[in-house]
């Protein structure tokens, strides 16, 4: 299988006028003909997967990611019901919408799969779905825009969806449904009296189409809290689909980039981009920011701990929720040693990994996730030692996705493990789960196993792994 | 301070209307009818207590919770179960306008509503009735106020949840017809400022049309109060032992517009609620209650507080203002 990638992204407008009225103004007519350019383009680049982050499906509890295989209704918009209707019936792959919340949930970030008949797909969603993909053809996931989410959460939401398109092969279309501008005109007006709401909207969304034309993204993305002061009604934390966006691509600025159409929606700013991600060879960046990879933030709100009293900031914090078993520890460094912020931290001094020669030892890896500790599939007990149920195929599937950062962080691949001795707590209920996994992953690769029954694991966790690895040339 | 005189119908009865060339009325200063306001609530909507009801319209079931606002929305019903009216009026902040005020303008809607934040919680088949000559009549005052306003007629809209779960919770029975007005977005557009400005107009408008229209009339803003949430949910969502405040800033302005409405200070809610509603977010971006409390006149007597809760880290009050025992005689 090749290793999958982002074949091309647009930015699009969420407005229902480009389905149900084209006709009634030139410039919305310009955005439709756009949308079916950019809807020929995917079908042209061979395109397995759309992907649609929207920015009119807000979410509470982190990000929300729709599973159910094909939703139907019809769509009315709360402020446009008079254009008439838009009746929908999607092809949603549900396989990729759940391997990307489990990836969303490895990286730290709160996140979740819906699937409920009924369930009210927004106008965004519609729209660019209903445009880009009339046939339904294409298989398309979408996903939620968290109304508290900062940069740091939307990246990593994208890194997340990027684990899975490697890792599933697929040649993805990356959209976001947005609006540039999007202060709308608050009264009614005529078709024919459309225009963008003001000079400063119109300006600022110039200086923004003229960075994409450069195929600057990144840079695009490091605006964003400033366009989202200047441009934007102040309902939605920043301009935030451009993080994500920025992110599915790498966060490059040379990407090769083309207007395809840019209009006043009722005032709003409306634009079909192309964004291709062949270098471009020019752009540059004129801003920076840390990258980051796995998700530390505010998401034990519903712990009691008085954080405040404690005295500790947010870093010391940052692999403590929920947190039960010993103390963690930062990993060790000594010669050789191999430790990365992918790995949970280990609860005692010790490293990650260390190299030897040719040779790789690591220490013993459980499925506790890095920057939250949480684990999937659930804790073997809770605070007082009563016992709970938990997915021991969860936590197989955590333990190798951990074994697999260490190894990469190392520089080596996973065909090249040689041994492991995996440590089961309970041997009789848990052995055919974790075998099951075992069959689709490590076993795929052939190291030779010891598999042991044990009484305890310092952390409520069912499995760990101690592996040796032969690097080679 | 000069005694307000909420809740009147004032003069003279006005018959039903027979065509719309009665409405234009700035048409209503010339014709007053005898209708009236009989009490004004905030009705918080949150779909958990919907769910933790576990009516048989919903799908999900639960384990109960939120009781103290459940036993709130209890002591409301009471409260009002003697008394006579016609029509609900509602705005709800979850049918947000961003191009004027909308109003529900067709006499049914039946369907369901799934809530697009927490699917999990709720999933309810509705089947509701509007008085379209009462929506309409608000709708036509407020044109003629000058306020950008919107008749809601196309039957595939599906009706918000905040409107149905206020809805459900205020009248279970569904057995009231409702005037259902949407939240027009202008915090986000402007500021408070020019939304208070903006719903105090929509709620003058709001009393002179149900004054005129002869009907007996209760208003609900469906708004919580401090609107900051957790995010993240519980394994059991109603699990009681994880539900609080977010923060103590939120309890101390929510329990300051609560002493105000049992103080019948309503005039300071509507001066604290540029500060209100940016430092505890609160939901009266939506303008609901600054819409309320305009309809009301501005009420200088004490408001009835039926319960206070948390909901997902929101802070949330079902109140009554009761118009009908402060009726003040024209003579």
């Amino acid at each position: 299988m090749s290793e999958g990638e982002v074949v091309a992204s647009f930015v699009v407008p969420v407005h229902p006028h480009t389905v149900l009225a084209p006709d009634q103004n030139p410039g919305w007519r310009r955005l439709r003909d756009a949308f079916d350019q950019a809807a020929q383009t995917i079908r042209d680049l061979e395109t397995d997967l759309i992907i649609v982050y929207s920015t009119t499906w807000p979410s509470i509890i982190g990000h929300q990611i729709q599973s159910d295989p094909n939703p139907e209704w019809v769509m009315v918009d709360h402020d446009f019901h008079d254009l008439g209707s838009i009746p929908y019936s999607f092809n949603i792959d549900a396989e990729f919408a759940h391997a990307w919340n489990q990836a969303n949930q490895e990286r730290g970030l709160q996140s979740r799969c819906v699937n409920y008949k009924g369930f009210p797909i927004d106008v965004g969603s519609v729209v660019a779905l209903t445009l880009l993909n009339p046939d339904n053809t294409i298989p398309a996931v979408i996903v939620s825009s968290n109304m508290y989410a900062n940069r740091s959460e939307t990246t990593v939401l994208a890194k997340s969806c990027m684990d899975v398109i490697k890792a599933q092969g697929r040649r993805a279309v990356a959209i976001t449904a947005m609006s540039l501008s999007n202060r709308m005109f608050t009264d009614f007006i005529e078709p024919s009296e459309d225009k963008i709401h003001s000079l400063k909207d119109d300006e600022w969304n110039r200086k923004i189409l003229e960075f994409l034309e450069q195929g600057r993204l990144e840079d695009v993305g490091q605006l964003s809290r400033t366009i989202h002061q200047q441009i934007r009604v102040q309902k939605v934390v920043a301009f935030k689909p451009m993080w994500w966006l920025s992110a599915m691509n790498g966060n490059r600025n040379d990407l090769t980039g083309n207007i395809l159409a840019y209009e006043a929606i009722h005032g709003a700013g409306g634009a079909v981009v192309h964004l291709d991600p062949t270098p471009s060879g020019v752009g540059d960046k004129e801003y920076d920011e840390d990258d980051v990879d796995y998700y530390h933030g505010e998401r034990g709100v519903l712990d009691t701990v008085d954080e405040t009293e404690s005295g500790a900031d947010e870093s010391e914090q940052e692999d403590t929720p929920d947190h039960q078993g010993p103390e963690l520890w930062e990993p060790t460094e000594a010669d050789g040693s191999v430790n990365t912020e992918a790995a949970p931290k280990p609860v005692g001094a010790y490293p990650h990994a260390r190299k030897v020669g040719d040779m790789l030892f690591l220490s013993g890896v459980g499925p506790r996730q890095p920057g939250t500790n949480d684990i999937p599939g659930g804790p073997i007990h809770d605070d007082n030692g009563n016992p709970l149920d938990y997915d021991i195929k969860a936590q197989t599937h955590a333990v190798v996705n951990n074994v697999r950062r260490i190894v990469e962080e190392a520089g080596a691949t996973m065909d090249q493990i040689v041994d492991v001795t995996t440590f089961l707590v309970d041997m009789k209920r848990d052995f055919q789960g974790y075998n099951e996994v075992w069959a689709e992953t490590l076993g795929t690769v052939g190291p030779t196993r010891t598999t042991l029954a044990i009484d305890a694991l310092p952390t409520p966790i069912a499995v760990e792994m101690k592996v040796i690895v032969h690097m080679g040339e | 301070m000069a005694k307000k005189t909420s809740c009147l119908g004032l003069g003279v009865a006005l018959s039903t209307r027979e065509s719309d060339d009665e409405l234009n009325l700035g048409p209503l200063a010339e014709c007053m009818g005898k209708g009236k306001i009989v009490a004004g609530c905030i009705a918080p909507h949150p779909p958990h207590l919907v769910y933790a009801e576990n009516p048989p319209q919903n799908e999900p079931v639960a384990e109960g919770g939120w009781e103290q606002l459940r036993w709130g929305y209890e002591r409301l019903r009471a409260s009002l179960a003697d008394i006579d009216y016609d029509a609900i009026v509602l705005l709800s902040p979850h049918w947000q306008t961003y191009v004027g005020t909308h109003f529900l303008g067709l006499p049914h809607f039946e369907g369901l509503s799934v809530d697009p934040i927490f699917p999990n919680l709720f999933r309810y088949h509705y089947n509701m009735n509007v008085d379209v000559d009462l929506a309409k009549a608000i709708h036509d005052e407020a044109e003629a106020a000058g306020l950008p306003v919107k008749m809601m007629e196309n039957p595939d809209f599906r009706v918000d949840y905040g409107t149905i779960t206020t809805g459900h919770l205020f009248n279970p029975d569904w057995d009231k017809p409702l005037v259902v007005i949407s939240s027009n977005r202008s915090t986000a557009y402007y500021s408070v400022e020019v939304m208070q400005e903006i719903m105090i107009e929509l709620g003058q408008v709001t009393r002179r049309a149900i004054e005129a229209s002869g009907k007996k009339v209760v208003v609900l803003a469906s708004n919580s109060l401090s609107h900051r949430h957790f995010t993240t949910e519980s394994e059991v969502p109603e699990d009681m032992s994880k539900e609080h405040i977010t923060s103590h800033a939120m309890h101390l302005w929510d329990m300051r517009m609560i002493d105000y409405m049992r103080s019948g200070q309503a005039q300071r809610i509507l001066d604290e609620m540029p500060e209100f509603t940016e430092q505890a977010i609160a939901e009266s971006d939506g303008g609901g209650l600054s819409w309320l409390l305009s309809t009301l006149d501005v009420p200088d007597y004490p408001a009835i507080l039926h319960g206070y809760g948390t909901i997902i880290g929101t802070g949330n009050a079902v109140v009554e203002w009761p118009c009908h025992a402060h009726e003040v005689s024209e003579a």
